[in-house]
């Protein structure tokens, strides 16, 4: 009835305040997050793909492999199969701009009285929840193929995720931010999700691999997202010596195995560099 | 600067108040090139506050040049626009937090509820939290969507979307609302609807309406009108006035004798000119001048035509062309109605 609640006007002040900037951040982050609530037809398609993979990879090879010392490939293969569920996740999120732009959501963010940067961080703080929230469901897989879960398993598992998945989401804004059409989206996950998803050592074992492809892995930034998964699941399991050689979870470059560690701060600095490209990318967005 | 008033101040004045008041848009020489191509030429105009006005051109005009400018999503190549006391080009944030903007297309997220779109909005816009509940409360109960809070926008019809949009950019209290051709793709009773809801709007909330559009019959219902065209404003004034300035009616009478009629007529003192099919006479009230022209003819008279100015002939008489065939959309005749208690 009375107009008191349309009453205060918002004039003067500062054109840039931290404390507005980060719940601009947290509503980006949110509306992420509600969204993949509402699309379960998204989350189970989502999981459809690594759990074909799974099956129909992890099975059909363990035939050809075999086991050593009751461990066998399926158990390699699921880490790796985690992380592809994370990474195209979060790559899918990250790109999910292209989208807001088709609808025209991405109008009404980019014309707000708000830093861009904050806008770019709550999509890939969104994006990255989302994509940690899949490859945890994946989970539930564990005990079907025979992979022991403990509850600090559980929290490194979820903390490796969300890195990988804050990194990817951010290199899905930068890329979105340059895309202008849907038909770019298809020809960006055609040439670089999937090459490197394979090139990852999410799907076998990165060690004896022809020179070429050796390097090619090495600069991928996905193997350093994806052995360390691999090395504190296997870290929780019981593996003999022997099932250890045959199928290794560390990576080795110049002779050297890295340590989680390592592989870590690796992708802190992708992660880093992805967000800038994001947030550059985002400013420059019209 | 003189434009701080609050809504509550501006509300229970009459619509025309002795003290003239302050211009909330200042705009002066603004111009755009794109090129060699002048868009927007040397515009100079004011808005003032609580006012309605309607920017009118056909496609190419300078019309959305000049909007997207005006809402700092353009820059100028020269020139300077201050809205509400703000720079557009200095302070471009400043200017966006005391802004409402509707485009054209839907900028609206369907897998969001009503209610979830206006909290996004409210939080961009730095709307402080204690207040967003109420004022979402009140957006929606302005353009009557209080009962569809909690549904979702993939649910609503377009005019319904179009409404929802109108509530999002008044969530931070804009001082002036820009739509840009609000009423596109909407069939007329939205249109209808629509027109209630921006006319309410300055009533109730006291908000400037800067609109573009192309329907000329909606123009109708603007204070002012700006007709622009190849990038320069060429009449500017209520419509009314527009009205006014081009001329008085004309009534058409189809005789059995043209050449006698319109000899007959013009001893009787009548402005007269031949046209195919008869005589047109220019005379103050068409409809009342009827019965004396048809005495003043001589002969007998088979048909009558009036016609009365309409902004489409103010249009045509500045641009030399017609706006479009929008004409034939008529406004229904329950806006009139409301439009009518208005004045």
């Amino acid at each position: 009835m009375s107009s008191a609640a349309l009453h205060p006007r918002i004039a003067e002040g500062p054109d840039t305040v931290l404390r507005d900037e980060l719940r601009t951040t947290g509503m980006v982050w949110l509306r992420e997050l509600i969204r993949f609530e509402r699309t379960r037809t998204r989350i189970l398609s989502g999981l459809i793909q690594p759990v074909l993979f799974l099956i129909v990879l992890g099975y059909g090879m363990s035939g050809l492999v075999g086991s050593t010392a009751g461990f066998d490939f399926k158990k390699f293969m699921f880490p790796g199969i985690m992380a592809m569920s994370v990474v195209t996740t979060a790559i899918f999120s990250g790109m999910s701009i292209v989208w807001d732009r088709e609808f025209g959501f991405l109008r009404e963010m980019l014309v707000a009285p708000t830093s861009r940067a904050s806008l770019a961080l709550g999509k890939t703080a969104g994006g990255a929840t989302v994509a940690a929230v899949q490859g945890t469901i994946m989970l539930a897989l564990a005990p079907l193929i025979g992979v022991h879960l403990t509850a600090l398993l559980v929290l490194e598992i979820i903390g490796l995720e969300l890195l990988m998945a804050i990194a990817l989401t951010a290199f899905g804004v930068f890329v979105a931010s340059h895309i202008e059409r849907m038909e770019g989206f298809q020809v960006v996950m055609q040439m670089l999700l999937f090459p490197m998803i394979f090139l990852s050592g999410a799907l076998f074992p990165l060690n004896a691999l022809p020179g070429w492809l050796t390097v090619l892995t090495r600069i991928n930034p996905l193997t350093y997202a994806v052995a360390p998964l691999r090395q504190v699941v296997f870290a929780a399991q019981h593996m003999p010596p022997e099932a250890r050689k045959r199928f290794p979870a560390t990576v080795e470059v110049f002779g050297h195995t890295l340590s989680v560690g390592t592989e870590i701060g690796i992708v802190v600095v992708f992660a880093a560099i992805f967000i800038a490209l994001a947030i550059r990318g985002f400013s420059r967005t019209e | 600067m003189a434009s701080t008033t609050a809504i509550g101040d501006v509300q229970g004045q009459p619509a025309v108040s002795v003290v003239p008041r302050p211009s909330v848009i200042e705009v002066h020489d603004l111009t755009r090139r794109f090129g060699e191509l002048t868009a927007v030429d040397s515009i100079s105009f004011d808005v003032r506050e609580g006012e309605v006005f309607a920017f009118l051109g056909p496609n190419g005009a300078g019309k959305s040049t000049t909007i997207n400018m005006l809402c700092t999503l353009a820059h100028p190549s020269a020139g300077q626009v201050t809205i509400a006391g703000f720079d557009v080009a200095a302070r471009p944030k400043a200017v966006r937090r005391n802004i409402g903007l509707v485009f054209q297309d839907q900028t609206l997220d369907d897998r969001l509820t009503a209610q979830e779109n206006l909290r996004f909005h409210a939080v961009l816009y730095r709307v402080p939290s204690r207040e967003v509940d109420a004022r979402i409360a009140r957006v929606l109960e302005l353009v009557d969507l209080g009962d569809r809070r909690y549904d979702l926008v993939s649910e609503f019809s377009g005019g319904m979307a179009r409404r929802l949009e109108i509530a999002r950019a008044l969530m931070h209290v804009p001082r002036v609302l820009f739509l840009d051709e609000p009423t596109i793709g909407l069939d007329p009773q939205t249109r209808a609807l629509m027109w209630e809801d921006v006319l309410r709007l300055r009533e109730e909330a006291g908000v400037t309406v800067f609109l573009t559009t192309h329907y000329m019959d909606e123009a109708e219902y603007a204070d002012r009108i700006a007709i622009i065209d190849h990038g320069k404003i060429v009449a500017l004034d209520t419509p009314r006035a527009l009205k006014a300035e081009i001329g008085a009616d004309t009534v058409e009478l189809g005789t059995t004798d043209d050449a006698a009629a319109i000899a007959a007529l013009e001893r009787s003192g009548y402005r007269v000119e031949a046209v195919a099919g008869g005589a047109r006479v220019f005379v103050e009230n068409g409809e009342n001048a009827v019965a004396a022209l048809i005495d003043a003819a001589g002969v007998p008279v088979l048909n009558v035509h009036v016609h009365r100015p309409t902004l489409d002939d103010v249009f045509l008489h500045y641009t030399g062309r017609e706006i479009r065939e929008s004409h034939a959309e008529a406004i229904p005749a329950r806006v009139r109605a409301w439009h009518g208690r208005r004045r």
